[in-house]
């Protein structure tokens, strides 16, 4: 029966690859009546969650099925039975009307199911090339032809890229590429992309959508997850609600308003961000950057050039850019992990703070949350509660007589998980083990709880929900309503336009003037993100 | 100084740089895959003392090297157990296999002191290995230098060239990204380890059949150590620990040759420091060099692995 059935994946495979398989044939009838993927009863825990109960769906032929849902709602632990990374508890996965086992992402890729991961499968130290080669189950001997076959397939598809590069060079939205055409290399019949475009910019996410309706007219199905519900409403022809791990709803997506499937994901009114009023933000001056220039950390980084900026009290200032124009480093600079050439480059309050580390600036009420969540913002095999500790512990004294005061530090973290809404068993939990989502809000919570005068955060609701980005985003809000200052490096343009009172852009290193956010339009800040110097994707093309 | 003082020496610095090279090749190979072995001094003794034991009591000198390859192999699965199926800590086990190491070997050798064992014989082949300086220098070794030499060869074409290579080198770099996509991280690792178990075991019985053909008591005298520092020092490149190993080689018997020869006037404790700073300063110049490779070490090395089932 293998045998047969891999006889059927080649024929496929070959009709797919010669791009001949626009819509089925009438003979292709096994591939005609049955779904292609059909989930039933499928069931999940894990200690302490049940994290999918009797799940139930059918993904057609041909069909973009969005799989939505809050922080936590299972979506990828849903997917990673599909794709043989876990065991269902119980339930089965039918395969073209056959009910399958799939022990192993060889035995997925095998069937036909590619997957582009939430958190991406990538080996940093290495190329492109061995990268996708490492995904393949038979990459063939011959390096050069593999190579060539990268930039064909990624060329064809619009998502060009070098195959000699080292992964850690490149830009988020490259590294995304990567699993992307790992995937497209097999000719896969499903494609299961967990939050493709949580890090992708607005240029990127067209160019992907584009990829996607071209597999779709050569009959490839697709299971897509996200939480921007404008993006399913434009791509997916299905969807399926999952709240607390169980299938609460299906629905077409076009037929509804990203409030409607926002209600339908958390059960109840959605409450969205209003606008901030303009002519806030008046206070002092907090904080400065007097042409602050830097080399890039990363090789093929662009380096931070002659930066000014002031941040007042009361303000919440945007830098709106795409990924890979000097953020990280920007970044970096204010937090104090990496040191600026004079003190006086950075100022806070006055002050020259340029050549102290993070310690010293945390203590003067900057605090900063990094990008990067796991490794970076959170220690993933610590607990909530040490989380908490290591970032909190001067600010909100948990230090008692030279000791840490535990029970102080629980209590504050549980009060970040009770005001953001945090899913997770408890205060001991690992961080690591959170879902992305979740551990975001977490971040980001854990930071806006210590009521910094001066926060500086990068993507604060990379990965949430609508409603935990409603929560995010209001605390933030909120926050500068204390008075303090507040600086937020994004690419969303949604969400800049909704909280920031002034907007700059980054760009190849280059911060331009701020202007006031009630008078920008969106199609002037995308100019000055593609700046003069264009999308930075430059060797890759 | 002429040719007949210089030979001699050259001859004892492969000599020196041979149990090294062997015992660091096969600790790079696990270091490559994310786990630390910190027992390589115990799997070491170990070696020497069964390669010695077996040699004696067989007569033959290659039974005692494949024992002593399989007593490498039979602790660094003691150590696998420990480290990859119980998720034990990597440092603490592999200190307390070295201790073991110490304890067993001295418990098993305790009645071979003394006791004499042929020297491993050269591969000689007629007529070529008797032409002058070439000759001994070349072609008069016994299996295990070539056999080092053949190792750190097929050591890094597997790690740069093969795709059981690369699979390996992804597993220690991210053992989660390995995991997602679908490669047995805990089997790559067993195999790694065990790997580095048989050479640390043959690196042992060329202490005690070859380099001094007979057991002493804690004979591998911190090599094991030396070797691990080396790897790391080497930034985890098969060539750059061969050239390390004979850096060692060469200074250590420079050294003796200097103390030997009357001195000039530096303390001895100063003259048996060198060969280690030698080392340490030639490795850390080139891997801070502006040639040095970016991430050398494998990200995942001494993390334990739990895949989430
Ligand atoms: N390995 C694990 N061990 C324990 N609990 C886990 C593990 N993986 C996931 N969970 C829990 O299972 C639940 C579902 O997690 P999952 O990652 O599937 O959510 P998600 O819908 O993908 O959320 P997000 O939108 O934030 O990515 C969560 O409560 C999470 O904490
Ligand atoms: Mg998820």
């Amino acid at each position: 029966m293998v045998v047969m059935m891999q006889r059927h994946m080649l024929h496929w495979r070959y009709r797919v690859w010669r791009g001949s398989g626009l819509g089925m044939e009438p003979s292709d009838k096994a591939v005609k009546e049955h779904p292609r993927l059909e989930l039933s009863g499928i069931t999940k825990a894990f200690p302490g969650v049940i994290a999918n109960s009797d799940v139930s769906f059918k993904v057609a032929p041909g069909e973009i099925h969005a799989l939505l849902g809050e922080n936590g709602a299972g979506k990828s632990t849903l997917v990673k039975q599909i794709y043989g990374i876990l065991k269902p508890d119980s339930g089965a996965i039918v395969w073209d009307g056959r009910e399958v086992d799939v022990p192993s992402p060889h035995a997925a890729r095998t069937l036909g199911i590619g997957m582009v991961f939430q958190h991406f499968s990538l080996f940093e130290a290495m190329t492109v090339l061995d990268n996708v080669a490492l995904g393949m189950d038979d990459p063939g001997k011959d390096r050069a032809a593999l190579a060539k076959r990268i930039r064909e397939v990624s060329e064809s598809y619009g998502l060009p890229l070098d195959p000699a590069r080292e992964v850690h060079t490149l830009s988020v939205g490259e590294r995304q590429r990567i699993e992307v055409v790992r995937c497209l290399l097999q000719s896969p019949r499903l494609l299961v992309m967990d939050e493709p475009t949580s890090v992708l910019t607005p240029q990127e996410v067209g160019k992907l959508f584009e990829t996607l309706r071209k597999l779709k007219a050569e009959g490839c199905s697709i299971l897509y997850i996200s939480h921007k519900l404008n993006e399913i409403k434009e791509l997916c022809d299905q969807a399926t609600i999952l709240r607390g791990g169980k299938v609460v709803a299906a629905c077409d997506p076009r037929e509804e308003t990203a409030r409607s499937m926002a209600q339908l994901m958390i059960g109840a009114e959605f409450r969205s961000v209003a606008r901030r009023e303009a002519g806030k933000g008046t206070g002092p001056i907090r904080m400065e950057l007097k042409a602050l220039s830097m080399a890039p950390e990363m090789a093929h980084g662009v380096p931070l050039k002659s930066i000014n900026l002031s941040l007042r009290g009361g303000e919440i200032l945007g830098i709106a850019g795409v990924a890979g124009n000097g953020q990280g480093d920007l970044l970096a600079a204010i937090a104090g992990e990496r040191k600026a050439a004079t003190p006086g480059a950075v100022i806070v309050d006055g002050k020259p703070v340029g050549r102290l580390g993070p310690a010293a600036r945390r203590k003067l009420g900057l605090c900063t949350v990094p990008e990067e969540r796991n490794g970076h913002g959170a220690v993933p095999d610590m607990s909530l509660t040490d989380n908490a500790m290591l970032s909190a512990h001067k600010r909100m004294g948990f230090m008692k007589g030279g000791f840490l005061d535990t029970a102080k530090a629980r209590g504050f973290a549980a009060e970040v998980i009770k005001r953001f809404d945090v899913r997770t068993p408890g205060t001991e939990t690992a961080a690591g083990s959170l879902s992305g989502g979740n551990l975001q809000k977490f971040i980001v919570g854990r930071e806006i709880l210590q009521k910094p005068e001066i926060l500086v955060v990068a993507q604060p609701t990379w990965g949430v929900d609508a409603a935990a980005a409603a929560t995010i985003q209001q605390a933030l809000v909120d926050l500068a309503g204390t008075g303090s200052a507040i600086l937020v490096i994004s690419q969303d343009l949604d969400e800049l336009l909704t909280l920031s009172d002034r907007i700059a852009v980054i760009n190849a290193g280059q911060v331009s003037e701020a202007m006031p956010a009630s008078t920008v339009s969106v199609e002037e800040i995308g100019l000055l993100m593609g700046g003069i110097h264009g999308t930075p994707e430059k060797g890759a093309a | 100084m002429n040719i007949d003082t210089i030979l001699p020496m050259l001859l004892t610095v492969i000599a020196a740089a041979t149990p090294l090279l062997l015992a660091s090749i096969g600790e790079l190979v696990t270091e490559k895959s994310g786990v630390l072995n910190l027992g390589v001094e115990g799997m070491m003794l170990v070696g020497a003392v069964i390669a010695f034991a077996v040699t004696v009591g067989s007569g033959s000198a290659l039974l005692g090297i494949i024992a002593a390859a399989f007593a490498g192999i039979t602790l660094s699965l003691v150590f696998g157990l420990l480290t990859l199926t119980l998720m034990a800590n990597q440092v603490a086990t592999g200190l307390a296999l070295t201790i073991f190491g110490i304890g067993v070997s001295s418990l098993i050798g305790s009645s071979y002191i003394g006791t004499p064992v042929e020297k491993l014989g050269a591969l000689s082949i007629p007529g070529i290995s008797d032409l002058p300086v070439i000759g001994p220098l070349l072609f008069g070794h016994d299996i295990l230098v070539y056999g080092s030499v053949a190792m750190t060869v097929l050591v890094a074409w597997f790690l740069k060239s093969s795709r059981a290579g690369l699979i390996l080198r992804a597993v220690g770099e991210s053992d989660l990204s390995a995991h997602s996509i679908g490669y047995d991280v805990i089997k790559v690792r067993y195999l790694a380890v065990m790997f580095g178990g048989l050479c640390s075991g043959i690196a042992g019985a060329y202490l005690s059949l070859s380099y001094t053909p007979m057991w002493v008591e804690g004979m591998t005298a911190g090599r094991g150590w030396i070797a691990l520092a080396l790897v790391a020092f080497a930034s985890w490149r098969p060539w750059r620990v061969l050239g390390g190993a004979y850096i060692f080689g060469g200074v250590t018997i420079l050294q003796l040759y200097l103390q030997g020869s009357g001195g000039i006037g530096i303390p001895s404790q100063v003259m048996n420091m060198l060969p280690y700073l030698a080392t340490i300063i030639v490795l850390t110049v080139i891997s801070a060099g502006p040639w040095r490779g970016r991430l050398d070490a494998p990200a995942c090395l001494g993390k334990p692995f739990r895949p989430a089932s």
